[in-house]
Protein backbone atom coordinates (compact mmCIF):
# COMPACT_ATOMS: atom_id res chain seq x y z
CA UNK A 1 0.00 0.00 0.00
CA UNK A 2 1.24 3.12 -0.55
CA UNK A 3 0.65 6.45 1.32
CA UNK A 4 0.04 10.12 -0.37
CA UNK A 5 1.44 12.55 2.43
CA UNK A 6 0.86 16.19 1.44
CA UNK A 7 2.46 18.80 3.55
CA UNK A 8 3.17 22.28 3.45
CA UNK A 9 5.84 25.05 4.56
CA UNK A 10 4.16 27.92 6.53
CA UNK A 11 6.04 29.83 9.09
CA UNK A 12 7.79 28.21 11.18
CA UNK A 13 5.62 27.94 15.17
CA UNK A 14 8.14 29.83 16.93
CA UNK A 15 7.98 32.89 15.20
CA UNK A 16 5.56 35.60 15.81
CA UNK A 17 3.84 36.52 12.85
CA UNK A 18 3.84 40.34 12.07
CA UNK A 19 0.94 41.99 10.46
CA UNK A 20 2.21 44.07 7.49
CA UNK A 21 2.02 47.51 7.82
CA UNK A 22 0.19 48.05 4.29
CA UNK A 23 -2.51 45.32 5.59
CA UNK A 24 -2.15 42.97 2.90
CA UNK A 25 -0.89 40.25 4.99
CA UNK A 26 1.70 38.84 7.01
CA UNK A 27 5.20 39.68 6.90
CA UNK A 28 7.19 36.67 5.84
CA UNK A 29 10.50 38.44 4.00
CA UNK A 30 13.76 37.13 6.05
CA UNK A 31 11.01 34.79 8.16
CA UNK A 32 12.02 31.23 9.33
CA UNK A 33 10.02 28.73 6.96
CA UNK A 34 9.16 24.84 8.74
CA UNK A 35 7.17 22.32 7.41
CA UNK A 36 3.68 22.71 9.14
CA UNK A 37 4.20 21.01 13.01
CA UNK A 38 0.82 18.82 12.24
CA UNK A 39 2.30 18.01 8.54
CA UNK A 40 5.86 16.37 10.42
CA UNK A 41 3.31 14.27 12.83
CA UNK A 42 1.94 12.89 9.04
CA UNK A 43 5.40 12.42 7.63
CA UNK A 44 6.20 10.37 10.85
CA UNK A 45 3.30 8.22 10.84
CA UNK A 46 3.13 6.94 7.55
CA UNK A 47 7.29 6.13 8.13
CA UNK A 48 5.60 3.89 11.08
CA UNK A 49 3.09 2.10 9.00
CA UNK A 50 6.12 1.31 6.56
CA UNK A 51 7.98 0.11 9.20
CA UNK A 52 5.14 -2.02 10.65
CA UNK A 53 5.21 -3.67 7.25
CA UNK A 54 1.85 -1.83 6.08
CA UNK A 55 3.01 0.69 3.85
CA UNK A 56 5.43 -0.22 0.91
CA UNK A 57 6.09 3.24 0.08
CA UNK A 58 5.52 6.55 1.19
CA UNK A 59 5.44 9.76 -1.24
CA UNK A 60 5.46 13.03 0.10
CA UNK A 61 3.58 16.37 -2.30
CA UNK A 62 3.84 19.59 -1.39
CA UNK A 63 1.57 22.34 -3.62
CA UNK A 64 3.67 25.67 -3.20
CA UNK A 65 6.46 27.88 -4.21
CA UNK A 66 10.28 26.56 -5.68
CA UNK A 67 10.93 26.52 -1.69
CA UNK A 68 8.40 24.25 -0.64
CA UNK A 69 11.34 21.84 -2.56
CA UNK A 70 13.05 22.42 1.18
CA UNK A 71 10.14 21.42 3.08
CA UNK A 72 9.97 18.10 0.90
CA UNK A 73 13.59 17.25 1.39
CA UNK A 74 12.60 17.43 5.27
CA UNK A 75 10.18 14.71 4.44
CA UNK A 76 12.56 12.61 2.69
CA UNK A 77 14.89 12.91 5.14
CA UNK A 78 12.30 11.74 7.77
CA UNK A 79 11.84 8.49 5.57
CA UNK A 80 9.48 9.35 3.16
CA UNK A 81 10.81 7.62 -0.69
CA UNK A 82 10.03 10.54 -2.98
CA UNK A 83 8.33 13.71 -3.83
CA UNK A 84 6.26 15.73 -5.61
CA UNK A 85 6.55 19.59 -6.14
CA UNK A 86 3.15 21.20 -7.48
CA UNK A 87 4.70 24.22 -8.08
CA UNK A 88 3.18 27.47 -7.63
CA UNK A 89 3.63 31.09 -6.09
CA UNK A 90 0.01 32.27 -6.42
CA UNK A 91 -1.78 31.75 -2.85
CA UNK A 92 -3.71 27.91 -3.38
CA UNK A 93 -7.00 27.37 -1.12
CA UNK A 94 -7.71 24.77 0.65
CA UNK A 95 -10.25 23.86 -2.28
CA UNK A 96 -7.70 23.66 -4.97
CA UNK A 97 -5.38 21.67 -2.94
CA UNK A 98 -7.93 18.98 -2.54
CA UNK A 99 -8.79 19.70 -5.98
CA UNK A 100 -4.94 18.85 -7.18
CA UNK A 101 -4.50 16.04 -4.61
CA UNK A 102 -7.63 14.44 -5.77
CA UNK A 103 -5.96 14.43 -9.87
CA UNK A 104 -2.64 12.87 -8.03
CA UNK A 105 -4.41 10.06 -5.64
CA UNK A 106 -6.49 9.07 -8.98
CA UNK A 107 -2.89 8.67 -10.71
CA UNK A 108 -1.09 6.85 -7.92
CA UNK A 109 -3.89 5.16 -6.29
CA UNK A 110 -2.79 5.35 -2.70
CA UNK A 111 -4.33 3.37 0.24
CA UNK A 112 -4.06 5.93 2.51
CA UNK A 113 -3.62 9.55 3.03
CA UNK A 114 -2.24 11.19 6.29
CA UNK A 115 -1.79 15.02 6.43
CA UNK A 116 -2.24 17.81 9.24
CA UNK A 117 -5.28 18.65 10.33
CA UNK A 118 -4.94 22.48 9.76
CA UNK A 119 -1.75 24.55 8.84
CA UNK A 120 -0.79 26.98 11.10
CA UNK A 121 -0.96 30.15 8.87
CA UNK A 122 -4.13 29.76 7.80
CA UNK A 123 -5.61 27.78 10.20
CA UNK A 124 -8.34 26.77 7.93
CA UNK A 125 -8.64 22.95 8.61
CA UNK A 126 -10.31 21.84 5.58
CA UNK A 127 -7.93 20.07 3.01
CA UNK A 128 -8.18 16.88 4.14
CA UNK A 129 -12.36 16.80 4.76
CA UNK A 130 -12.63 18.09 1.03
CA UNK A 131 -9.90 15.26 -0.40
CA UNK A 132 -12.02 13.10 1.27
CA UNK A 133 -15.22 14.24 -0.37
CA UNK A 134 -13.84 14.82 -3.68
CA UNK A 135 -12.50 11.35 -3.84
CA UNK A 136 -15.90 10.22 -2.25
CA UNK A 137 -13.92 8.72 0.38
CA UNK A 138 -13.88 7.93 4.42
CA UNK A 139 -12.29 10.42 6.75
CA UNK A 140 -10.64 10.27 10.32
CA UNK A 141 -9.82 13.45 11.31
CA UNK A 142 -8.02 14.96 14.33
CA UNK A 143 -6.85 11.41 14.84
CA UNK A 144 -4.87 10.47 17.77
CA UNK A 145 -4.34 6.45 17.14
CA UNK A 146 -4.49 4.93 13.62
CA UNK A 147 -4.67 1.59 13.23
CA UNK A 148 -4.66 -0.67 9.69
CA UNK A 149 -5.97 -3.62 9.67
CA UNK A 150 -6.93 -5.45 6.42
CA UNK A 151 -9.25 -3.45 3.97
CA UNK A 152 -9.66 -0.68 7.13
CA UNK A 153 -8.32 1.82 9.32
CA UNK A 154 -9.29 2.05 13.14
CA UNK A 155 -9.22 5.98 13.91
CA UNK A 156 -9.72 7.37 17.11
CA UNK A 157 -10.37 11.18 17.05
CA UNK A 158 -9.98 13.71 19.53
CA UNK A 159 -12.95 15.69 19.84
CA UNK A 160 -14.88 18.37 22.04
CA UNK A 161 -15.84 15.69 25.02
CA UNK A 162 -13.13 13.29 24.56
CA UNK A 163 -12.15 10.94 22.45
CA UNK A 164 -14.07 8.73 19.55
CA UNK A 165 -13.35 5.59 17.15
CA UNK A 166 -14.31 5.09 13.53
CA UNK A 167 -13.45 2.51 11.14
CA UNK A 168 -12.85 3.23 7.81
CA UNK A 169 -13.03 1.24 4.28
CA UNK A 170 -9.63 1.63 2.82
CA UNK A 171 -8.49 4.13 0.54
CA UNK A 172 -9.57 6.66 3.59
CA UNK A 173 -7.84 10.10 4.66
CA UNK A 174 -6.82 10.56 7.83
CA UNK A 175 -5.91 14.00 9.16
CA UNK A 176 -3.27 14.03 12.25
CA UNK A 177 -3.84 15.84 15.75
CA UNK A 178 -0.86 16.94 18.08
CA UNK A 179 -0.64 13.48 20.31
CA UNK A 180 -0.83 10.39 17.74
CA UNK A 181 2.96 10.37 17.57
CA UNK A 182 6.23 12.75 18.03
CA UNK A 183 7.96 13.53 14.87
CA UNK A 184 11.22 12.17 14.64
CA UNK A 185 14.52 14.34 13.64
CA UNK A 186 15.85 13.62 10.16
CA UNK A 187 19.99 12.36 11.14
CA UNK A 188 22.56 13.98 9.06
CA UNK A 189 23.54 10.62 7.03
CA UNK A 190 19.80 10.74 5.85
CA UNK A 191 19.65 14.37 5.13
CA UNK A 192 22.26 13.61 2.73
CA UNK A 193 20.94 10.43 1.36
CA UNK A 194 17.60 12.85 0.71
CA UNK A 195 19.28 14.11 -1.66
CA UNK A 196 19.44 11.66 -4.22
CA UNK A 197 16.07 10.96 -3.77
CA UNK A 198 12.89 11.62 -6.65
CA UNK A 199 11.73 14.81 -6.63
CA UNK A 200 9.56 15.51 -9.50
CA UNK A 201 7.77 19.20 -10.16
CA UNK A 202 4.67 19.75 -11.73
CA UNK A 203 2.17 22.78 -12.23
CA UNK A 204 -1.20 22.79 -11.18
CA UNK A 205 -2.45 22.95 -14.69
CA UNK A 206 -0.77 19.69 -15.40
CA UNK A 207 -3.70 18.34 -13.11
CA UNK A 208 -5.94 20.37 -14.92
CA UNK A 209 -6.41 22.30 -11.36
CA UNK A 210 -7.75 26.13 -11.71
CA UNK A 211 -5.98 27.66 -8.36
CA UNK A 212 -7.85 31.41 -8.96
CA UNK A 213 -8.91 32.03 -4.89
CA UNK A 214 -12.39 32.30 -4.33
CA UNK A 215 -11.88 34.21 -1.07
CA UNK A 216 -10.68 37.71 -1.76
CA UNK A 217 -8.46 39.19 0.96
CA UNK A 218 -9.59 42.35 1.63
CA UNK A 219 -7.58 43.21 4.03
CA UNK A 220 -5.39 41.84 7.29
CA UNK A 221 -5.12 43.47 10.38
CA UNK A 222 -3.28 43.00 13.78
CA UNK A 223 -5.88 42.16 16.68
CA UNK A 224 -6.67 44.19 19.73
CA UNK A 225 -4.01 44.57 21.97
CA UNK A 226 -4.25 43.75 25.59
CA UNK A 227 -1.90 45.51 27.76
CA UNK A 228 -0.77 44.32 30.72
CA UNK A 229 -2.89 44.95 33.31
CA UNK A 230 -0.93 45.18 37.25
CA UNK A 231 1.11 42.92 39.23
CA UNK A 232 -0.59 41.85 42.86
CA UNK A 233 2.33 41.56 45.74
CA UNK A 234 0.89 38.51 47.53
CA UNK A 235 -1.76 36.13 47.65
CA UNK A 236 -4.09 38.37 49.88
CA UNK A 237 -3.62 40.96 47.22
CA UNK A 238 -5.28 38.55 44.62
CA UNK A 239 -7.97 37.31 46.96
CA UNK A 240 -8.71 41.27 47.11
CA UNK A 241 -9.38 41.34 43.63
CA UNK A 242 -10.84 38.59 43.16
CA UNK A 243 -13.56 39.76 45.64
CA UNK A 244 -13.65 42.95 44.20
CA UNK A 245 -14.97 41.33 40.53
CA UNK A 246 -17.47 39.65 42.57
CA UNK A 247 -15.55 36.00 41.59
CA UNK A 248 -15.31 35.25 45.21
CA UNK A 249 -16.98 36.23 48.53
CA UNK B 1 -30.87 35.34 1.69
CA UNK B 2 -31.85 31.64 3.05
CA UNK B 3 -29.33 30.25 5.97
CA UNK B 4 -29.14 26.87 7.02
CA UNK B 5 -27.91 26.14 10.57
CA UNK B 6 -25.91 23.07 11.00
CA UNK B 7 -27.09 22.06 14.77
CA UNK B 8 -24.92 20.40 17.21
CA UNK B 9 -26.56 18.24 19.49
CA UNK B 10 -26.08 14.18 20.81
CA UNK B 11 -29.69 13.51 19.63
CA UNK B 12 -31.37 14.13 23.42
CA UNK B 13 -30.50 17.50 23.59
CA UNK B 14 -29.02 20.35 21.90
CA UNK B 15 -25.82 21.58 22.18
CA UNK B 16 -24.68 25.28 23.37
CA UNK B 17 -22.58 26.16 20.11
CA UNK B 18 -25.89 25.77 18.01
CA UNK B 19 -26.96 29.10 20.04
CA UNK B 20 -24.29 31.47 18.62
CA UNK B 21 -24.21 30.43 15.34
CA UNK B 22 -28.05 31.05 14.95
CA UNK B 23 -26.72 34.37 15.92
CA UNK B 24 -24.18 34.68 13.07
CA UNK B 25 -26.63 33.36 10.76
CA UNK B 26 -29.26 35.93 11.75
CA UNK B 27 -27.19 38.63 10.30
CA UNK B 28 -27.30 37.35 6.98
CA UNK B 29 -31.11 36.30 6.69
CA UNK B 30 -34.24 33.88 7.78
CA UNK B 31 -32.79 30.67 9.80
CA UNK B 32 -33.35 27.28 9.64
CA UNK B 33 -32.13 24.86 11.74
CA UNK B 34 -30.95 20.98 10.20
CA UNK B 35 -31.06 18.31 12.98
CA UNK B 36 -29.88 14.93 11.67
CA UNK B 37 -29.80 12.00 13.93
CA UNK B 38 -31.08 9.31 14.81
CA UNK B 39 -33.88 9.32 17.71
CA UNK B 40 -33.50 13.38 17.94
CA UNK B 41 -37.04 14.69 17.79
CA UNK B 42 -36.25 16.02 21.48
CA UNK B 43 -33.33 18.09 19.91
CA UNK B 44 -35.44 18.98 16.87
CA UNK B 45 -37.65 20.58 19.27
CA UNK B 46 -35.56 22.52 21.41
CA UNK B 47 -33.85 24.14 17.97
CA UNK B 48 -37.40 25.43 17.19
CA UNK B 49 -37.78 27.36 20.23
CA UNK B 50 -34.30 29.02 19.74
CA UNK B 51 -35.57 32.55 19.51
CA UNK B 52 -35.07 33.93 15.57
CA UNK B 53 -35.33 30.44 14.12
CA UNK B 54 -38.14 30.64 11.19
CA UNK B 55 -37.94 26.81 10.73
CA UNK B 56 -36.29 23.63 11.58
CA UNK B 57 -35.61 20.25 9.11
CA UNK B 58 -35.51 16.90 11.20
CA UNK B 59 -33.54 14.06 9.07
CA UNK B 60 -33.97 11.11 11.54
CA UNK B 61 -32.38 8.22 10.60
CA UNK B 62 -30.46 5.40 11.87
CA UNK B 63 -27.42 6.47 9.29
CA UNK B 64 -26.80 9.90 11.52
CA UNK B 65 -26.95 8.25 14.90
CA UNK B 66 -23.42 8.59 15.38
CA UNK B 67 -23.56 11.59 12.53
CA UNK B 68 -20.66 10.60 10.80
CA UNK B 69 -19.33 12.96 8.23
CA UNK B 70 -19.49 10.59 5.22
CA UNK B 71 -23.16 10.32 6.05
CA UNK B 72 -24.00 13.44 6.87
CA UNK B 73 -21.87 15.55 3.94
CA UNK B 74 -24.18 14.32 1.20
CA UNK B 75 -27.56 15.02 3.28
CA UNK B 76 -26.24 18.68 3.61
CA UNK B 77 -25.12 19.27 0.42
CA UNK B 78 -28.62 17.85 -1.24
CA UNK B 79 -30.43 20.13 1.05
CA UNK B 80 -28.43 23.50 -0.04
CA UNK B 81 -30.21 23.59 -3.20
CA UNK B 82 -32.89 25.57 -1.25
CA UNK B 83 -30.30 27.45 0.74
CA UNK B 84 -27.57 30.12 0.00
CA UNK B 85 -25.47 29.82 3.47
CA UNK B 86 -24.61 26.85 5.44
CA UNK B 87 -23.19 27.99 8.78
CA UNK B 88 -21.71 25.67 11.54
CA UNK B 89 -20.17 25.71 14.66
CA UNK B 90 -16.50 25.29 14.54
CA UNK B 91 -16.36 22.73 17.23
CA UNK B 92 -14.86 19.30 16.88
CA UNK B 93 -18.13 17.91 14.88
CA UNK B 94 -18.55 20.84 12.59
CA UNK B 95 -15.40 20.98 11.57
CA UNK B 96 -15.25 17.67 10.59
CA UNK B 97 -18.81 18.33 8.49
CA UNK B 98 -18.39 21.47 7.02
CA UNK B 99 -15.59 21.22 4.46
CA UNK B 100 -16.93 17.89 3.37
CA UNK B 101 -19.87 20.05 2.57
CA UNK B 102 -18.55 23.01 1.17
CA UNK B 103 -16.45 19.97 -1.25
CA UNK B 104 -19.22 18.63 -2.19
CA UNK B 105 -20.49 21.81 -3.34
CA UNK B 106 -17.40 23.12 -5.13
CA UNK B 107 -17.07 26.04 -2.85
CA UNK B 108 -14.46 27.77 -0.44
CA UNK B 109 -15.07 27.45 3.09
CA UNK B 110 -14.80 30.49 5.61
CA UNK B 111 -13.34 29.44 8.74
CA UNK B 112 -13.70 30.16 12.06
CA UNK B 113 -16.03 33.53 11.67
CA UNK B 114 -15.31 36.05 13.99
CA UNK B 115 -17.67 38.86 12.65
CA UNK B 116 -20.47 39.38 9.88
CA UNK B 117 -19.19 42.84 8.05
CA UNK B 118 -21.68 42.16 4.58
CA UNK B 119 -23.78 39.41 2.80
CA UNK B 120 -20.21 38.01 1.76
CA UNK B 121 -17.55 39.47 3.68
CA UNK B 122 -16.62 37.98 7.14
CA UNK B 123 -13.78 38.64 9.26
CA UNK B 124 -11.34 35.34 10.35
CA UNK B 125 -8.61 34.67 12.49
CA UNK B 126 -5.07 33.41 10.79
CA UNK B 127 -1.99 32.71 12.25
CA UNK B 128 -2.93 31.60 16.00
CA UNK B 129 -5.53 35.04 16.07
CA UNK B 130 -2.09 37.05 14.99
CA UNK B 131 -3.55 38.20 12.23
CA UNK B 132 -7.05 39.11 11.54
CA UNK B 133 -8.19 38.75 7.70
CA UNK B 134 -11.56 40.26 5.71
CA UNK B 135 -12.26 38.11 2.73
CA UNK B 136 -15.40 38.34 0.44
CA UNK B 137 -16.25 35.25 -0.67
CA UNK B 138 -17.04 34.90 -4.78
CA UNK B 139 -19.08 31.77 -4.55
CA UNK B 140 -22.71 31.65 -5.53
CA UNK B 141 -23.23 29.66 -1.62
CA UNK B 142 -21.39 30.33 1.44
CA UNK B 143 -20.21 27.75 3.52
CA UNK B 144 -19.17 29.21 7.27
CA UNK B 145 -17.97 27.53 10.43
CA UNK B 146 -18.95 30.40 13.46
CA UNK B 147 -16.64 30.79 16.36
CA UNK B 148 -18.80 30.19 19.01
CA UNK B 149 -17.27 32.91 21.43
CA UNK B 150 -17.41 35.64 18.78
CA UNK B 151 -21.37 35.63 19.11
CA UNK B 152 -23.90 36.55 21.45
CA UNK B 153 -25.87 33.23 22.41
CA UNK B 154 -29.14 32.98 20.61
CA UNK B 155 -32.21 32.92 23.41
CA UNK B 156 -33.11 29.41 23.69
CA UNK B 157 -36.48 30.22 24.50
CA UNK B 158 -38.75 32.06 22.93
CA UNK B 159 -39.20 30.61 19.49
CA UNK B 160 -42.17 28.24 18.01
CA UNK B 161 -40.47 26.82 14.65
CA UNK B 162 -41.93 24.07 13.10
CA UNK B 163 -40.23 20.77 12.53
CA UNK B 164 -40.47 19.12 9.15
CA UNK B 165 -39.00 15.84 8.61
CA UNK B 166 -36.64 15.86 5.31
CA UNK B 167 -35.28 12.19 3.74
CA UNK B 168 -32.48 10.71 4.38
CA UNK B 169 -30.00 10.38 1.87
CA UNK B 170 -28.91 6.95 3.46
CA UNK B 171 -26.00 4.76 4.93
CA UNK B 172 -22.42 6.05 2.31
CA UNK B 173 -21.23 2.18 3.72
CA UNK B 174 -17.57 3.50 3.90
CA UNK B 175 -17.09 3.97 7.88
CA UNK B 176 -18.53 2.61 10.75
CA UNK B 177 -19.13 3.94 14.47
CA UNK B 178 -17.29 1.75 17.11
CA UNK B 179 -17.28 3.68 20.74
CA UNK B 180 -16.68 6.94 22.46
CA UNK B 181 -14.43 8.31 25.58
CA UNK B 182 -16.68 11.14 26.75
CA UNK B 183 -15.31 12.16 29.91
CA UNK B 184 -17.67 12.77 32.38
CA UNK B 185 -17.27 15.72 34.88
CA UNK B 186 -19.50 17.81 37.33
CA UNK B 187 -17.73 21.17 36.42
CA UNK B 188 -18.90 23.56 33.69
CA UNK B 189 -17.96 22.80 30.46
CA UNK B 190 -14.80 24.69 29.22
CA UNK B 191 -16.36 26.15 26.13
CA UNK B 192 -19.15 27.47 28.41
CA UNK B 193 -18.19 28.09 31.81
CA UNK B 194 -17.86 31.96 33.19
CA UNK B 195 -14.38 30.96 35.40
CA UNK B 196 -11.91 28.82 34.08
CA UNK B 197 -8.53 27.64 36.01
CA UNK B 198 -6.05 26.56 33.56
CA UNK B 199 -2.71 24.97 34.18
CA UNK B 200 0.82 24.32 32.47
CA UNK B 201 3.60 22.20 32.47
CA UNK B 202 4.98 23.73 36.18
CA UNK B 203 2.17 21.48 37.67
CA UNK B 204 5.15 18.30 37.16
CA UNK B 205 2.55 15.12 36.96
CA UNK B 206 -1.19 14.46 36.85
CA UNK B 207 -1.51 13.44 40.59
CA UNK B 208 0.28 16.98 41.27
CA UNK B 209 -2.22 18.54 38.41
CA UNK B 210 -5.47 17.12 40.12
CA UNK B 211 -4.30 18.05 44.10
CA UNK B 212 -3.47 22.10 43.19
CA UNK B 213 -5.52 23.02 40.47
CA UNK B 214 -8.88 21.22 41.10
CA UNK B 215 -9.75 22.49 44.58
CA UNK B 216 -9.23 25.89 43.33
CA UNK B 217 -11.23 25.22 40.32
CA UNK B 218 -14.41 23.57 42.40
CA UNK B 219 -14.18 26.57 44.98
CA UNK B 220 -14.63 29.35 42.19
CA UNK B 221 -16.99 26.91 40.59
CA UNK B 222 -15.14 27.13 37.56
CA UNK B 223 -14.27 24.57 34.35
CA UNK B 224 -10.52 23.18 33.79
CA UNK B 225 -8.44 23.68 31.21
CA UNK B 226 -4.69 23.45 30.03
CA UNK B 227 -1.63 24.00 28.24
CA UNK B 228 -0.56 21.86 25.28
CA UNK B 229 2.35 20.87 27.21
CA UNK B 230 0.40 20.09 30.32
CA UNK B 231 -1.85 18.01 27.98
CA UNK B 232 1.13 16.27 25.78
CA UNK B 233 2.70 14.87 28.77
CA UNK B 234 -0.35 13.46 30.39
CA UNK B 235 -1.28 15.77 33.01
CA UNK B 236 -5.06 15.70 31.97
CA UNK B 237 -7.05 14.59 28.46
CA UNK B 238 -6.78 15.95 25.05
CA UNK B 239 -10.21 17.71 26.03
CA UNK B 240 -9.30 20.06 28.51
CA UNK B 241 -6.67 21.55 26.21
CA UNK B 242 -6.89 25.46 25.24
CA UNK B 243 -5.20 27.12 22.56
CA UNK B 244 -4.98 27.26 18.45
CA UNK B 245 -6.24 24.38 17.48
CA UNK B 246 -7.45 22.89 21.28
CA UNK B 247 -10.59 24.89 22.61
CA UNK B 248 -11.09 28.45 22.06
CA UNK B 249 -12.46 29.67 24.85
CA UNK B 250 -14.07 33.52 26.44
CA UNK B 251 -14.82 33.29 29.72
CA UNK B 252 -15.76 35.90 32.30
CA UNK B 253 -12.10 34.83 34.46
CA UNK B 254 -9.00 33.22 33.54
CA UNK B 255 -6.85 31.93 35.85
CA UNK B 256 -3.33 30.69 34.22
CA UNK B 257 -1.50 28.23 36.48
CA UNK B 258 2.38 27.45 35.73
CA UNK B 259 1.11 28.47 32.04
CA UNK B 260 4.11 30.31 30.38
CA UNK B 261 1.99 31.75 27.30
CA UNK B 262 2.75 30.61 24.30
CA UNK B 263 1.22 32.22 21.09
CA UNK B 264 -0.57 28.95 20.25
CA UNK B 265 -1.93 29.14 24.25
CA UNK B 266 -2.86 32.78 23.80
CA UNK B 267 -4.93 32.40 21.04
CA UNK B 268 -6.78 30.04 22.71
CA UNK B 269 -8.30 32.36 25.75
CA UNK B 270 -6.66 36.15 25.08
CA UNK B 271 -10.39 36.79 24.51
CA UNK B 272 -11.20 36.71 28.35
CA UNK B 273 -12.44 39.39 29.75
CA UNK B 274 -9.86 39.17 32.83
CA UNK B 275 -6.74 37.09 32.56
CA UNK B 276 -5.40 36.38 35.74
CA UNK B 277 -1.81 34.71 36.10
CA UNK B 278 0.20 32.93 38.55
CA UNK B 279 4.03 32.24 37.66
CA UNK B 280 7.23 32.34 38.86
CA UNK B 281 9.32 33.21 36.37
CA UNK B 282 8.32 37.29 36.18
CA UNK B 283 9.26 37.35 32.14
CA UNK B 284 6.60 34.69 31.59
CA UNK B 285 4.82 36.53 27.96
CA UNK B 286 1.56 35.74 29.73
CA UNK B 287 2.35 38.53 32.06
CA UNK B 288 1.81 40.69 28.77
CA UNK B 289 -1.76 40.00 28.56
CA UNK B 290 -2.91 39.47 32.28
CA UNK B 291 -4.61 42.02 33.59
CA UNK B 292 -3.69 40.55 36.94
CA UNK B 293 -0.63 38.69 37.71
CA UNK B 294 0.81 37.16 40.73
CA UNK B 295 4.64 36.44 40.49
CA UNK B 296 5.15 33.24 42.90
CA UNK B 297 5.51 30.00 43.73
CA UNK B 298 2.15 28.41 42.69
CA UNK B 299 2.75 24.80 44.92
CA UNK B 300 2.18 27.66 47.27
CA UNK B 301 0.40 30.08 45.98
CA UNK B 302 -2.61 28.57 44.53
CA UNK B 303 -3.40 26.22 47.59
CA UNK B 304 -3.06 29.41 49.52
CA UNK B 305 -5.98 31.19 47.48
CA UNK B 306 -7.95 28.20 47.87
CA UNK B 307 -7.37 28.63 51.53
CA UNK B 308 -8.52 31.87 51.76
CA UNK B 309 -11.34 32.14 48.99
Amino acid sequence: MKILVPVKRVIDYNVKPRVKADGTGVDLANVKMSMNPFDEIAVEEAIRLKEKGVATEIFAVSVGPQKAQETLRTALAMGADRAILVQTDDEVEPLAVAKILKAIADEEQPGLVVLGKQAIDDDSNQTGQMLAALMGRPQGTFASVVTVEGDSVTVTREVDGGLETVKLALPAIVTTDLRLNEPRYASLPNIMKAKSKPLATKTPADYGVDTTPRLKALKVTEPPVRSAGIKVADVDALVVKLKEMGVAQ
Amino acid sequence: MSVLVYAEHDNASLKDATLAVVSAAAKLGEVHVLVAGSGAKAAADAAGKISGVAKVLLADDAAYANQLAENIAPLVAGLMVGYDALLAPATAHGKNIAPRVAALLDVAQVSDILSVEGPKTFTRPTYAGNAIATVESSDAKLVITVRGTAFAKAEPTGGSASVEAVAAAGDAGISSFVGAEIAKSERPELTAAKIIVSGGRALKDADTFKATVFPLADKLGAAVGASRAAVDAGYVPNDYQVGQTGKIVAPEVYIAVGISGAIQHLAGMKDSKTIIAINKDEDAPIFQVADIGLVADLFKAVPELTGKL
